[in-house]
């Protein structure tokens, strides 16, 4: 029973898809269009609850920019104008993927800072552990060796 | 052996780094967005007035004296708090300020310049796209825009009657110079 429900769980979960909160009417009629004005969406980052999309909040400032979007792509302007112009109203905090730039440096390049620091650490700490000489085998353990091999050797 | 002891005490001084930053950005106010409008031309716009008004409010309403600019709503709780500051404002007679009824119900907007008084010289009606073109996020938000028609100066949230003696007027005497 627990097996079954848990197996009904998952397979919903499975093919659950994140809701959408695009209105059928804000939608172009045309497809290609309207895929074009969702990738738009999709970058730019909701104002209001911020960690969302355009594309996926239903705060009133999304369906504007929603709107915006498809009204300048049925205009005819590229995604690439209409990104920029709504970057021009509310700064870089719009870009879900913030541009690199001099005060972004930080952000997009500190993994790998943190990756050639420890790379650092790590030939340090390495470099200065001595090599361990191996003693030879004493007499005695030498016999017992042999003793071992030999008779390892007669089944 | 004297070289290692430092190590000891990494762990304890990346702690208080970490602890200095984590407070320090305690008390950043995450809700205020840098405009990137700031020193650029205030945008053209033409609103419509609300229901029995005379007249909209639009971008020519801007040149050649200092404004302040106001985007408010009757549906935003914070917009009450601000509204006796800005009758304030509006008594000195010192700059005219224009609001922005900003997606809002005419009606409502009128019930509640009605109930809690109207600071304002002009108010357009904005169904949310003149808002966009103002990069405004969340009602209220106060600009201020010199006699050149550029914005000088965003306040986000609620103006405080201390916001408008220590920051908007001693501005607005600046840009007039």
């Amino acid at each position: 029973m627990r097996l079954a429900f848990a197996a009904i769980a998952t397979a919903l979960a499975l093919i659950a898809q994140p809701a959408r909160a695009v209105q059928p009417d804000e939608m172009l009629a045309n497809p290609a269009l309207e895929a074009r004005a969702e990738a738009v969406g999709r970058e730019l980052r909701c104002l209001v609850c911020r960690n969302q999309s355009v594309e996926d909040s239903d705060a009133g400032l999304a369906h504007d920019l929603r709107v915006l979007i498809r009204q300048r792509i049925a205009r005819g302007e590229t995604n690439t104008q209409v990104v920029a112009y709504i970057r021009s109203r509310y700064g870089d905090f719009v870009l879900l993927k913030p541009p690199f730039k001099l005060d972004t440096a930080l952000l997009w390049g500190g993994p790998f800072l943190l990756v050639l620091l420890g790379a650092g650490l790590a030939w340090r700490f390495y470099r200065r552990q001595p090599p361990v000489a191996t003693p030879p085998l004493s007499e005695d353990e030498q016999r017992r060796l042999s003793a071992l091999l030999d008779d390892g050797a007669q089944p | 052996m004297k070289r290692r002891r430092w190590v000891f005490l990494a762990p304890a001084a990346v702690f208080g780094l970490m602890a200095a930053a984590f407070y320090w950005g305690l008390g950043l106010d995450t809700m205020v967005l840098p405009s990137p409008l700031i020193d650029e031309p205030a945008p053209h716009f033409a609103l419509p007035p609300l229901p029995g008004h005379r007249d909209g409010f639009s971008s020519a309403d801007l040149k050649g004296h200092v404004s302040v600019v106001n985007a408010f709503a009757s549906w935003c709780v914070p917009c009450r708090d601000e509204q006796p500051a800005l009758n304030a404002l509006a008594r000195t007679k010192r700059v005219p300020i224009y609001g922005i009824d900003y997606e809002d119900k005419p009606a409502d907007a009128l019930a509640w310049i009605g109930a809690l008084g109207d600071p304002y010289t002009r108010i357009g009606a904005d169904s949310g796209q003149v808002g966009i073109d103002w990069g405004i996020y969340g009602v209220p938000e106060t600009f201020l825009v010199d006699a050149d028609g550029r914005i000088r100066y965003k306040h986000v949230g609620p103006l405080t009657e201390a916001d408008i003696h220590r920051t908007i007027l001693p501005l607005v005497a600046r840009l007039e110079r």
